[in-house]
Protein backbone atom coordinates (compact mmCIF):
# COMPACT_ATOMS: atom_id res chain seq x y z
CA UNK A 1 0.00 0.00 0.00
CA UNK A 2 1.01 3.42 -0.62
CA UNK A 3 0.25 6.39 1.24
CA UNK A 4 0.84 9.76 0.50
CA UNK A 5 -0.71 12.71 3.03
CA UNK A 6 -0.50 16.29 2.76
CA UNK A 7 2.37 15.94 0.59
CA UNK A 8 4.01 19.36 -0.79
CA UNK A 9 6.92 20.38 -2.95
CA UNK A 10 7.66 23.88 -3.45
CA UNK A 11 10.45 25.15 -5.97
CA UNK A 12 11.34 28.58 -5.74
CA UNK A 13 8.48 30.38 -7.03
CA UNK A 14 5.72 27.66 -7.70
CA UNK A 15 4.33 25.23 -6.26
CA UNK A 16 4.61 21.50 -7.42
CA UNK A 17 3.05 19.75 -5.63
CA UNK A 18 0.04 20.98 -3.35
CA UNK A 19 -1.15 19.59 -0.55
CA UNK A 20 -1.48 16.27 -2.55
CA UNK A 21 -3.17 13.31 -0.46
CA UNK A 22 -4.14 9.61 -2.20
CA UNK A 23 -3.57 6.04 -0.96
CA UNK A 24 -3.02 3.11 -3.65
CA UNK A 25 -4.13 -0.05 -2.58
CA UNK A 26 -2.86 -3.46 -2.32
CA UNK A 27 -4.92 -5.62 -5.33
CA UNK A 28 -5.65 -2.78 -7.56
CA UNK A 29 -4.00 -0.93 -10.00
CA UNK A 30 -3.90 3.31 -9.71
CA UNK A 31 -4.02 5.22 -12.18
CA UNK A 32 -2.00 8.29 -11.95
CA UNK A 33 -3.31 10.89 -14.66
CA UNK A 34 -2.41 14.57 -15.06
CA UNK A 35 -1.56 17.14 -17.90
CA UNK A 36 1.98 17.61 -18.35
CA UNK A 37 4.07 19.72 -15.62
CA UNK A 38 0.76 18.20 -12.66
CA UNK A 39 3.08 17.19 -10.53
CA UNK A 40 2.66 13.36 -11.47
CA UNK A 41 6.68 12.88 -11.66
CA UNK A 42 7.70 15.19 -8.75
CA UNK A 43 4.96 13.29 -6.79
CA UNK A 44 6.29 9.93 -7.81
CA UNK A 45 10.05 11.29 -7.04
CA UNK A 46 8.94 12.47 -3.64
CA UNK A 47 7.81 8.69 -2.66
CA UNK A 48 10.60 7.46 -3.63
CA UNK A 49 13.16 9.52 -2.00
CA UNK A 50 14.83 11.09 -4.63
CA UNK A 51 13.11 14.36 -3.95
CA UNK A 52 12.71 15.46 -0.61
CA UNK A 53 9.29 17.41 0.50
CA UNK A 54 8.64 20.54 1.44
CA UNK A 55 6.04 19.34 3.85
CA UNK A 56 4.28 16.03 4.22
CA UNK A 57 4.30 12.15 4.03
CA UNK A 58 4.89 9.18 1.47
CA UNK A 59 5.45 5.88 2.75
CA UNK A 60 5.04 2.57 1.51
CA UNK A 61 3.33 0.23 3.61
CA UNK A 62 3.44 2.10 6.72
CA UNK A 63 7.21 3.01 6.15
CA UNK A 64 9.21 6.09 4.75
CA UNK A 65 11.04 4.69 1.25
CA UNK A 66 14.22 5.98 2.26
CA UNK A 67 14.16 3.65 6.08
CA UNK A 68 13.19 0.26 4.00
CA UNK A 69 16.30 -2.01 4.50
CA UNK A 70 16.42 -3.23 1.14
CA UNK A 71 13.94 -1.16 -0.88
CA UNK A 72 14.42 -3.09 -3.96
CA UNK A 73 12.94 -6.11 -2.64
CA UNK A 74 9.82 -4.23 -1.47
CA UNK A 75 8.98 -1.38 -4.41
CA UNK A 76 10.10 -1.97 -7.74
CA UNK A 77 10.23 1.58 -9.24
CA UNK A 78 10.57 2.41 -12.86
CA UNK A 79 10.71 6.42 -13.08
CA UNK A 80 12.47 6.98 -16.57
CA UNK A 81 13.83 3.99 -18.94
CA UNK A 82 16.25 6.63 -20.46
CA UNK A 83 17.57 7.34 -17.51
CA UNK A 84 20.32 4.49 -17.91
CA UNK A 85 23.99 4.69 -18.02
CA UNK A 86 23.88 4.74 -22.02
CA UNK A 87 27.65 2.58 -21.93
CA UNK A 88 26.36 0.00 -20.41
CA UNK A 89 24.71 -3.32 -21.87
CA UNK A 90 21.26 -4.04 -20.94
CA UNK A 91 22.77 -7.20 -19.06
CA UNK A 92 25.06 -5.14 -17.03
CA UNK A 93 22.67 -3.23 -15.87
CA UNK A 94 20.18 -5.96 -14.38
CA UNK A 95 23.25 -7.50 -13.14
CA UNK A 96 24.20 -4.42 -11.13
CA UNK A 97 20.94 -3.93 -9.97
CA UNK A 98 21.06 -7.64 -8.62
CA UNK A 99 24.16 -8.00 -6.97
CA UNK A 100 23.23 -4.64 -5.24
CA UNK A 101 19.87 -6.26 -3.65
CA UNK A 102 21.74 -9.62 -3.26
CA UNK A 103 19.81 -11.26 -5.68
CA UNK A 104 21.52 -14.77 -7.57
CA UNK A 105 22.62 -14.35 -10.98
CA UNK A 106 19.78 -16.21 -12.47
CA UNK A 107 17.11 -13.63 -11.81
CA UNK A 108 18.91 -11.34 -14.53
CA UNK A 109 18.26 -14.03 -17.01
CA UNK A 110 14.89 -14.93 -15.79
CA UNK A 111 13.78 -11.21 -16.04
CA UNK A 112 15.38 -10.52 -19.54
CA UNK A 113 13.22 -13.85 -20.48
CA UNK A 114 10.05 -12.15 -18.92
CA UNK A 115 10.68 -8.61 -20.60
CA UNK A 116 11.93 -10.42 -23.96
CA UNK A 117 15.13 -9.13 -24.76
CA UNK A 118 16.95 -11.40 -26.23
CA UNK A 119 20.55 -12.13 -25.15
CA UNK A 120 21.63 -10.59 -28.23
CA UNK A 121 20.31 -7.10 -27.33
CA UNK A 122 20.80 -7.51 -23.75
CA UNK A 123 24.50 -7.87 -24.89
CA UNK A 124 24.30 -4.35 -26.63
CA UNK A 125 24.93 -1.18 -25.12
CA UNK A 126 22.06 1.12 -23.64
CA UNK A 127 22.83 4.17 -26.52
CA UNK A 128 21.40 1.62 -29.19
CA UNK A 129 18.51 0.76 -27.28
CA UNK A 130 14.91 1.89 -28.51
CA UNK A 131 12.47 3.78 -26.20
CA UNK A 132 10.65 0.52 -26.03
CA UNK A 133 13.89 -1.86 -25.46
CA UNK A 134 14.70 0.93 -22.78
CA UNK A 135 11.56 0.63 -21.30
CA UNK A 136 11.47 -3.23 -21.44
CA UNK A 137 14.61 -3.07 -19.41
CA UNK A 138 13.40 -0.49 -17.08
CA UNK A 139 10.37 -2.90 -16.00
CA UNK A 140 12.67 -5.83 -15.79
CA UNK A 141 15.03 -3.66 -13.31
CA UNK A 142 11.66 -3.02 -11.08
CA UNK A 143 10.23 -6.78 -10.90
CA UNK A 144 14.00 -8.30 -10.36
CA UNK A 145 13.44 -8.03 -6.58
CA UNK A 146 10.45 -9.62 -6.67
CA UNK A 147 8.27 -6.62 -5.05
CA UNK A 148 4.81 -6.21 -3.43
CA UNK A 149 4.76 -2.26 -4.78
CA UNK A 150 5.30 -1.25 -7.92
CA UNK A 151 5.32 2.70 -9.04
CA UNK A 152 5.62 3.54 -12.53
CA UNK A 153 5.81 6.58 -13.94
CA UNK A 154 4.65 6.20 -18.43
CA UNK A 155 5.80 2.21 -18.50
CA UNK A 156 4.06 1.85 -21.62
CA UNK A 157 6.15 4.71 -23.72
CA UNK A 158 7.48 3.69 -26.78
CA UNK A 159 6.22 0.00 -26.48
CA UNK A 160 4.66 -1.23 -29.37
CA UNK A 161 1.03 -2.34 -29.37
CA UNK A 162 2.38 -6.42 -28.59
CA UNK A 163 4.38 -4.76 -25.34
CA UNK A 164 1.15 -2.69 -24.41
CA UNK A 165 -1.15 -5.67 -23.99
CA UNK A 166 1.44 -7.63 -22.52
CA UNK A 167 2.12 -4.46 -20.14
CA UNK A 168 -1.44 -4.67 -19.36
CA UNK A 169 -1.66 -8.13 -18.64
CA UNK A 170 1.09 -8.33 -16.33
CA UNK A 171 0.10 -5.09 -14.22
CA UNK A 172 -3.05 -6.71 -13.81
CA UNK A 173 -1.38 -10.27 -12.92
CA UNK A 174 0.38 -8.15 -10.17
CA UNK A 175 -2.57 -6.76 -9.37
CA UNK A 176 -4.81 -10.00 -8.73
CA UNK A 177 -2.29 -11.40 -6.58
CA UNK A 178 -2.36 -8.58 -4.32
CA UNK A 179 0.15 -6.42 -5.44
CA UNK A 180 0.05 -2.66 -5.18
CA UNK A 181 0.57 -1.01 -9.14
CA UNK A 182 0.46 2.98 -9.05
CA UNK A 183 0.90 3.54 -13.13
CA UNK A 184 1.27 6.80 -14.72
CA UNK A 185 -0.01 7.33 -18.13
CA UNK A 186 -1.49 9.53 -20.16
CA UNK A 187 -2.51 7.13 -22.51
CA UNK A 188 -5.89 7.56 -21.38
CA UNK A 189 -6.75 4.24 -23.29
CA UNK A 190 -4.61 2.66 -21.35
CA UNK A 191 -5.32 3.58 -18.33
CA UNK A 192 -9.10 3.21 -18.83
CA UNK A 193 -8.51 -0.51 -19.16
CA UNK A 194 -6.13 -1.32 -16.82
CA UNK A 195 -6.82 0.78 -13.83
CA UNK A 196 -9.23 0.35 -10.93
CA UNK A 197 -8.33 3.26 -9.35
CA UNK A 198 -7.92 7.29 -10.76
CA UNK A 199 -6.24 9.37 -9.09
CA UNK A 200 -6.18 13.30 -11.38
CA UNK A 201 -4.00 16.00 -10.62
CA UNK A 202 -3.82 19.04 -12.09
CA UNK A 203 -1.77 21.81 -11.30
CA UNK A 204 -0.24 20.14 -8.61
CA UNK A 205 -3.81 19.67 -6.73
CA UNK A 206 -5.74 16.57 -6.45
CA UNK A 207 -8.94 16.88 -8.84
CA UNK A 208 -10.44 13.67 -8.64
CA UNK A 209 -9.75 10.51 -6.93
CA UNK A 210 -11.48 7.20 -6.33
CA UNK A 211 -12.54 4.18 -8.22
CA UNK A 212 -12.87 3.97 -11.87
CA UNK A 213 -16.90 3.53 -11.96
CA UNK A 214 -17.68 6.37 -9.65
CA UNK A 215 -15.83 8.67 -11.51
CA UNK A 216 -16.78 7.65 -14.97
CA UNK A 217 -20.23 7.39 -14.03
CA UNK A 218 -20.19 11.16 -12.90
CA UNK A 219 -19.31 11.92 -16.38
CA UNK A 220 -23.00 11.74 -17.04
CA UNK A 221 -25.06 10.50 -19.95
CA UNK A 222 -25.49 9.96 -23.31
CA UNK A 223 -29.09 9.99 -25.24
CA UNK A 224 -30.01 9.80 -28.91
CA UNK A 225 -33.06 10.28 -29.73
CA UNK A 226 -34.86 10.90 -33.50
CA UNK A 227 -35.82 14.06 -32.62
CA UNK A 228 -33.10 15.43 -30.00
CA UNK A 229 -34.00 19.07 -29.88
CA UNK A 230 -37.10 18.28 -28.30
CA UNK A 231 -35.02 15.76 -25.78
CA UNK A 232 -32.80 18.80 -25.52
CA UNK A 233 -36.21 21.07 -24.88
CA UNK A 234 -37.48 18.44 -22.45
CA UNK A 235 -34.52 17.61 -20.11
CA UNK A 236 -34.52 21.98 -20.30
CA UNK A 237 -38.08 21.98 -18.54
CA UNK A 238 -37.10 19.70 -16.29
CA UNK A 239 -34.58 21.51 -14.95
CA UNK A 240 -32.05 19.50 -16.37
CA UNK A 241 -29.17 21.47 -18.27
CA UNK A 242 -27.63 19.54 -21.45
CA UNK A 243 -26.03 20.14 -24.31
CA UNK A 244 -26.72 18.88 -27.85
CA UNK A 245 -23.93 17.90 -29.70
CA UNK A 246 -23.11 18.31 -33.30
CA UNK A 247 -23.75 14.56 -34.33
CA UNK A 248 -27.41 14.80 -32.67
CA UNK A 249 -26.51 12.95 -29.10
CA UNK A 250 -27.91 15.12 -26.12
CA UNK A 251 -25.74 14.92 -23.57
CA UNK A 252 -26.18 16.35 -19.69
CA UNK A 253 -24.63 15.68 -15.92
CA UNK A 254 -28.05 14.02 -14.50
CA UNK A 255 -28.12 10.10 -14.31
CA UNK A 256 -29.70 8.04 -17.50
CA UNK A 257 -32.95 6.94 -15.00
CA UNK A 258 -33.91 10.23 -15.34
CA UNK A 259 -33.27 10.95 -18.49
CA UNK A 260 -35.47 8.19 -19.25
CA UNK A 261 -38.16 9.28 -16.97
CA UNK A 262 -37.93 12.92 -18.18
CA UNK A 263 -38.31 11.33 -21.95
CA UNK A 264 -40.92 9.03 -20.98
CA UNK A 265 -43.33 11.98 -19.96
CA UNK A 266 -42.62 14.45 -22.91
CA UNK A 267 -43.29 11.20 -24.58
CA UNK A 268 -39.82 10.95 -26.74
CA UNK A 269 -38.72 8.01 -28.22
CA UNK A 270 -35.13 7.45 -27.52
CA UNK A 271 -32.83 5.69 -29.93
CA UNK A 272 -29.97 5.86 -27.21
CA UNK A 273 -29.46 5.68 -23.39
CA UNK A 274 -26.22 4.99 -21.67
CA UNK A 275 -23.85 6.37 -19.28
CA UNK A 276 -21.39 9.39 -21.27
CA UNK A 277 -18.58 6.55 -20.34
CA UNK A 278 -18.15 5.70 -24.01
CA UNK A 279 -16.65 9.20 -24.22
CA UNK A 280 -15.35 8.24 -21.15
CA UNK A 281 -12.34 9.01 -19.73
CA UNK A 282 -10.48 11.66 -22.10
CA UNK A 283 -13.59 14.12 -21.35
CA UNK A 284 -13.69 13.66 -17.76
CA UNK A 285 -10.06 14.17 -17.88
CA UNK A 286 -10.50 17.63 -20.41
CA UNK A 287 -12.86 18.70 -18.18
CA UNK A 288 -11.33 17.94 -14.67
CA UNK A 289 -8.21 19.35 -15.17
CA UNK A 290 -9.48 22.05 -17.98
CA UNK A 291 -8.61 24.77 -15.96
CA UNK A 292 -4.78 23.25 -16.00
CA UNK A 293 -4.58 22.72 -19.55
CA UNK A 294 -2.23 24.60 -21.64
CA UNK A 295 -4.22 24.56 -24.45
CA UNK A 296 -7.57 25.47 -22.53
CA UNK A 297 -9.60 22.77 -24.16
CA UNK A 298 -13.10 23.38 -22.94
CA UNK A 299 -14.92 20.47 -21.65
CA UNK B 1 -23.85 -16.34 7.13
CA UNK B 2 -19.93 -14.88 7.72
CA UNK B 3 -18.65 -17.82 8.35
CA UNK B 4 -19.29 -19.64 4.92
CA UNK B 5 -17.54 -16.40 3.40
CA UNK B 6 -14.10 -17.92 2.16
CA UNK B 7 -11.31 -15.23 1.40
CA UNK B 8 -10.25 -14.65 -2.09
CA UNK B 9 -7.18 -16.70 -3.08
CA UNK B 10 -5.84 -13.43 -3.10
CA UNK B 11 -5.53 -12.22 0.43
CA UNK B 12 -2.45 -14.91 1.70
CA UNK B 13 -0.92 -13.29 -0.78
CA UNK B 14 -2.02 -9.62 -0.37
CA UNK B 15 -0.62 -9.68 3.08
CA UNK B 16 2.64 -11.58 2.27
CA UNK B 17 4.67 -12.38 5.66
CA UNK B 18 6.73 -9.37 6.13
CA UNK B 19 9.77 -9.95 4.37
CA UNK B 20 13.16 -9.89 6.71
CA UNK B 21 14.90 -7.85 4.35
CA UNK B 22 18.47 -7.39 5.88
CA UNK B 23 20.33 -4.01 5.15
CA UNK B 24 22.74 -4.34 2.24
CA UNK B 25 26.08 -4.19 3.76
CA UNK B 26 29.11 -1.92 2.87
CA UNK B 27 30.86 -4.67 1.39
CA UNK B 28 28.49 -5.09 -1.33
CA UNK B 29 28.04 -1.66 -1.78
CA UNK B 30 31.11 -1.18 -2.43
CA UNK B 31 31.55 -4.64 -4.60
CA UNK B 32 28.71 -3.19 -6.83
CA UNK B 33 30.60 0.67 -6.75
CA UNK B 34 34.02 -1.08 -7.98
CA UNK B 35 31.69 -3.50 -11.06
CA UNK B 36 30.05 -0.28 -12.20
CA UNK B 37 33.29 1.75 -13.01
CA UNK B 38 34.52 -0.63 -15.33
CA UNK B 39 31.49 -2.10 -17.01
CA UNK B 40 30.77 0.99 -18.81
CA UNK B 41 32.50 1.38 -22.16
CA UNK B 42 34.36 4.54 -20.63
CA UNK B 43 35.60 2.72 -17.54
CA UNK B 44 36.83 0.14 -19.67
CA UNK B 45 38.87 1.52 -22.19
CA UNK B 46 40.55 3.62 -18.85
CA UNK B 47 41.67 0.29 -17.44
CA UNK B 48 42.65 -1.05 -20.85
CA UNK B 49 44.40 2.09 -21.51
CA UNK B 50 46.35 2.00 -18.26
CA UNK B 51 47.40 -1.51 -18.90
CA UNK B 52 48.58 -0.45 -22.35
CA UNK B 53 50.10 2.83 -22.04
CA UNK B 54 52.22 2.07 -18.39
CA UNK B 55 54.05 -0.74 -20.40
CA UNK B 56 54.51 1.45 -23.35
CA UNK B 57 55.54 4.22 -21.24
CA UNK B 58 58.19 2.10 -19.29
CA UNK B 59 59.06 0.15 -22.26
CA UNK B 60 60.21 3.57 -23.56
CA UNK B 61 62.64 4.84 -21.24
CA UNK B 62 64.39 1.30 -21.80
CA UNK B 63 64.19 2.15 -25.74
CA UNK B 64 65.23 6.01 -25.63
CA UNK B 65 66.73 6.33 -21.79
CA UNK B 66 70.67 6.52 -21.18
CA UNK B 67 72.48 4.04 -19.10
CA UNK B 68 72.03 6.64 -16.06
CA UNK B 69 68.07 6.36 -16.39
CA UNK B 70 68.09 2.53 -15.74
CA UNK B 71 67.04 3.11 -12.13
CA UNK B 72 64.16 1.89 -10.14
CA UNK B 73 62.48 5.67 -9.40
CA UNK B 74 63.03 6.40 -13.41
CA UNK B 75 60.92 3.19 -13.98
CA UNK B 76 58.33 3.76 -11.89
CA UNK B 77 57.99 7.16 -12.61
CA UNK B 78 57.07 6.08 -16.22
CA UNK B 79 54.55 3.52 -15.90
CA UNK B 80 52.80 5.55 -13.44
CA UNK B 81 52.69 8.51 -15.49
CA UNK B 82 50.01 7.33 -17.35
CA UNK B 83 47.74 6.44 -14.16
CA UNK B 84 48.70 9.93 -12.77
CA UNK B 85 46.33 11.43 -15.66
CA UNK B 86 43.36 8.83 -15.82
CA UNK B 87 43.41 7.67 -12.24
CA UNK B 88 41.57 10.88 -11.15
CA UNK B 89 39.54 11.15 -14.36
CA UNK B 90 38.28 7.52 -13.24
CA UNK B 91 37.48 8.94 -9.87
CA UNK B 92 35.39 11.65 -11.43
CA UNK B 93 33.60 9.29 -13.51
CA UNK B 94 33.10 6.81 -10.55
CA UNK B 95 30.51 9.96 -9.14
CA UNK B 96 29.87 11.76 -12.00
CA UNK B 97 28.35 8.93 -14.26
CA UNK B 98 25.37 8.97 -11.69
CA UNK B 99 24.01 12.40 -12.70
CA UNK B 100 26.06 12.92 -16.25
CA UNK B 101 24.00 9.10 -16.91
CA UNK B 102 21.13 9.64 -15.18
CA UNK B 103 22.23 6.31 -13.82
CA UNK B 104 21.46 7.60 -10.16
CA UNK B 105 17.54 7.44 -10.45
CA UNK B 106 18.10 3.63 -10.29
CA UNK B 107 21.10 4.09 -8.11
CA UNK B 108 19.69 5.92 -5.36
CA UNK B 109 15.75 4.01 -5.15
CA UNK B 110 17.78 0.88 -4.76
CA UNK B 111 20.22 2.56 -1.89
CA UNK B 112 18.12 5.66 -0.75
CA UNK B 113 21.43 6.86 1.56
CA UNK B 114 23.54 8.78 -0.84
CA UNK B 115 26.38 8.76 1.90
CA UNK B 116 26.73 5.48 1.85
CA UNK B 117 26.77 4.86 -2.06
CA UNK B 118 29.27 8.11 -2.11
CA UNK B 119 30.88 6.47 1.15
CA UNK B 120 31.01 3.15 -1.07
CA UNK B 121 32.48 4.83 -4.44
CA UNK B 122 35.09 6.52 -2.06
CA UNK B 123 36.37 3.16 -0.64
CA UNK B 124 36.26 1.65 -4.32
CA UNK B 125 37.86 4.79 -5.72
CA UNK B 126 40.73 4.23 -3.17
CA UNK B 127 41.11 0.95 -4.11
CA UNK B 128 41.56 1.01 -7.51
CA UNK B 129 44.16 3.70 -6.46
CA UNK B 130 46.51 0.92 -4.46
CA UNK B 131 45.77 -1.77 -7.27
CA UNK B 132 46.91 0.70 -9.94
CA UNK B 133 49.65 1.97 -7.76
CA UNK B 134 50.68 -1.55 -7.45
CA UNK B 135 51.14 -2.15 -10.92
CA UNK B 136 53.24 0.69 -11.13
CA UNK B 137 55.72 -0.69 -8.56
CA UNK B 138 55.31 -4.06 -10.40
CA UNK B 139 55.97 -2.82 -14.15
CA UNK B 140 58.30 -0.84 -12.69
CA UNK B 141 60.51 -3.43 -11.26
CA UNK B 142 60.59 -5.66 -14.24
CA UNK B 143 61.74 -2.52 -16.22
CA UNK B 144 64.01 -2.24 -14.00
CA UNK B 145 65.62 -5.66 -14.19
CA UNK B 146 65.22 -5.54 -17.65
CA UNK B 147 66.70 -2.54 -18.75
CA UNK B 148 69.91 -2.75 -16.05
CA UNK B 149 70.45 -6.26 -17.89
CA UNK B 150 70.19 -4.98 -21.57
CA UNK B 151 72.28 -1.84 -20.69
CA UNK B 152 75.03 -4.09 -18.40
CA UNK B 153 74.94 -2.31 -15.40
CA UNK B 154 74.03 -2.67 -11.99
CA UNK B 155 70.27 -2.79 -11.08
CA UNK B 156 69.57 0.45 -8.47
CA UNK B 157 66.76 0.28 -6.22
CA UNK B 158 66.60 3.88 -5.72
CA UNK B 159 63.25 3.93 -3.94
CA UNK B 160 63.11 4.21 -0.16
CA UNK B 161 60.01 3.19 2.14
CA UNK B 162 59.05 7.32 2.36
CA UNK B 163 59.42 7.60 -1.07
CA UNK B 164 57.69 4.75 -1.83
CA UNK B 165 54.93 5.76 0.23
CA UNK B 166 54.61 9.64 -1.02
CA UNK B 167 54.58 8.02 -4.36
CA UNK B 168 51.11 6.20 -3.43
CA UNK B 169 50.05 9.59 -1.59
CA UNK B 170 50.57 11.36 -4.93
CA UNK B 171 48.05 9.45 -6.48
CA UNK B 172 45.62 8.93 -3.51
CA UNK B 173 45.90 12.49 -3.70
CA UNK B 174 45.29 13.17 -7.42
CA UNK B 175 42.39 10.55 -7.20
CA UNK B 176 41.07 12.46 -4.17
CA UNK B 177 40.83 15.53 -5.99
CA UNK B 178 39.10 14.37 -8.88
CA UNK B 179 36.71 12.33 -6.77
CA UNK B 180 35.57 16.10 -4.80
CA UNK B 181 35.37 17.78 -8.21
CA UNK B 182 32.93 14.87 -9.29
CA UNK B 183 31.00 15.68 -6.11
CA UNK B 184 30.86 19.11 -6.32
CA UNK B 185 30.16 19.40 -10.04
CA UNK B 186 27.92 16.21 -10.40
CA UNK B 187 28.98 17.01 -14.10
CA UNK B 188 31.06 14.98 -15.84
CA UNK B 189 32.40 16.92 -18.59
CA UNK B 190 32.79 20.13 -15.90
CA UNK B 191 34.62 17.90 -13.51
CA UNK B 192 37.25 16.99 -16.60
CA UNK B 193 37.56 20.28 -17.80
CA UNK B 194 38.04 21.25 -13.57
CA UNK B 195 40.19 18.70 -13.49
CA UNK B 196 43.01 19.81 -16.36
CA UNK B 197 42.47 23.65 -15.21
CA UNK B 198 43.57 22.93 -11.77
CA UNK B 199 46.47 20.66 -13.12
CA UNK B 200 47.69 22.35 -16.12
CA UNK B 201 46.41 25.76 -15.88
CA UNK B 202 46.27 26.76 -12.68
CA UNK B 203 49.76 25.90 -11.79
CA UNK B 204 51.18 27.89 -14.34
CA UNK B 205 49.27 31.45 -13.26
CA UNK B 206 50.16 30.78 -9.60
CA UNK B 207 53.76 30.41 -10.09
CA UNK B 208 54.10 33.40 -12.66
CA UNK B 209 51.78 35.26 -9.63
CA UNK B 210 54.86 33.96 -7.26
CA UNK B 211 57.76 35.62 -9.49
CA UNK B 212 55.94 39.00 -10.11
CA UNK B 213 54.79 39.11 -6.37
CA UNK B 214 57.06 38.54 -3.79
CA UNK B 215 54.64 38.26 -1.29
CA UNK B 216 53.02 35.45 -2.75
CA UNK B 217 55.87 33.17 -3.44
CA UNK B 218 56.32 32.14 0.61
CA UNK B 219 52.20 31.80 0.17
CA UNK B 220 52.36 29.76 -2.78
CA UNK B 221 53.18 26.33 -1.34
CA UNK B 222 50.34 26.40 0.89
CA UNK B 223 47.56 26.67 -1.64
CA UNK B 224 49.34 24.98 -4.68
CA UNK B 225 47.87 21.96 -5.41
CA UNK B 226 50.46 21.39 -7.98
CA UNK B 227 53.39 22.21 -5.67
CA UNK B 228 52.36 20.17 -3.45
CA UNK B 229 51.83 17.22 -5.82
CA UNK B 230 54.92 17.63 -7.04
CA UNK B 231 56.94 17.38 -3.98
CA UNK B 232 55.18 14.20 -3.22
CA UNK B 233 55.94 12.54 -6.40
CA UNK B 234 59.66 13.50 -6.03
CA UNK B 235 59.33 11.82 -2.30
CA UNK B 236 60.66 15.41 -1.23
CA UNK B 237 57.63 15.78 1.35
CA UNK B 238 59.86 15.07 4.41
CA UNK B 239 59.73 18.15 7.20
CA UNK B 240 57.25 18.39 9.25
CA UNK B 241 56.36 22.07 7.53
CA UNK B 242 56.51 20.50 4.01
CA UNK B 243 53.27 17.62 5.65
CA UNK B 244 52.02 21.16 6.86
CA UNK B 245 52.00 22.52 3.55
CA UNK B 246 50.22 19.36 1.75
CA UNK B 247 47.72 19.79 4.55
CA UNK B 248 47.17 22.84 3.50
CA UNK B 249 46.25 22.08 0.31
CA UNK B 250 44.53 18.74 0.72
CA UNK B 251 42.09 20.91 2.37
CA UNK B 252 41.74 23.73 0.36
CA UNK B 253 41.00 21.66 -2.63
CA UNK B 254 39.96 18.45 -1.48
CA UNK B 255 38.27 18.67 1.86
CA UNK B 256 36.57 21.59 1.81
CA UNK B 257 35.16 21.23 -1.74
CA UNK B 258 34.29 17.63 -0.50
CA UNK B 259 31.85 18.22 2.41
CA UNK B 260 30.86 21.59 0.56
CA UNK B 261 29.93 18.79 -2.29
CA UNK B 262 28.44 16.23 0.16
CA UNK B 263 26.08 18.78 1.91
CA UNK B 264 24.40 19.39 -1.33
CA UNK B 265 24.54 16.44 -2.81
CA UNK B 266 22.13 14.65 0.26
CA UNK B 267 19.78 17.28 -0.51
CA UNK B 268 19.56 17.81 -4.10
CA UNK B 269 16.79 16.31 -6.34
CA UNK B 270 18.06 13.51 -8.38
CA UNK B 271 16.45 13.98 -11.70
Amino acid sequence: MITVESLTRRYAGFTAVDNVSFTALPGRVTGFLGPNGAGKSTTMRVMVGLTAPTSGTATINGERFADLPNPGLEVGVLLDASAQHAGRTGREILTTAADTMGLPRRRVDEMLELVSLTPTEAKRRVRNYSLGMRQRLGIATALLGDPRVLILDEPANGLDPAGIRWMRDLLTGFASQGGTVLLSSHLLHEIEVIADDLVVIGNGRIVAAGSKEELLAAAGTLARSTSPRDLAHALEQAGIPSTLASDGSVRTDADPARVGAVALTAGIPLTELRSAEGAGLEDMFLSLTADTQREGVAA
Amino acid sequence: MTATIVPPATTTEAAPARRTARPIPATRLVKVELRKMFNTRSGFWMLISIGVLSPISAGSLLVLGLNSDVTYQNFVRASGFPMSVILPIIAILAVTGEWSQRSGLTTFTLVPSRGRVIGAKAIATLLVGLGAVSVAFAVGALGNVAGSALAGVDTAWDISLSMALQMVLYNLVGMAFGFALGVVLRNSAAAIVGYFVASLVMPGILALLAQVRSWFEDLQPWIDWHYTQVALLDGATNTVKEWAMLGSTTMIWIVIPLVVGLLSLRRSEVK
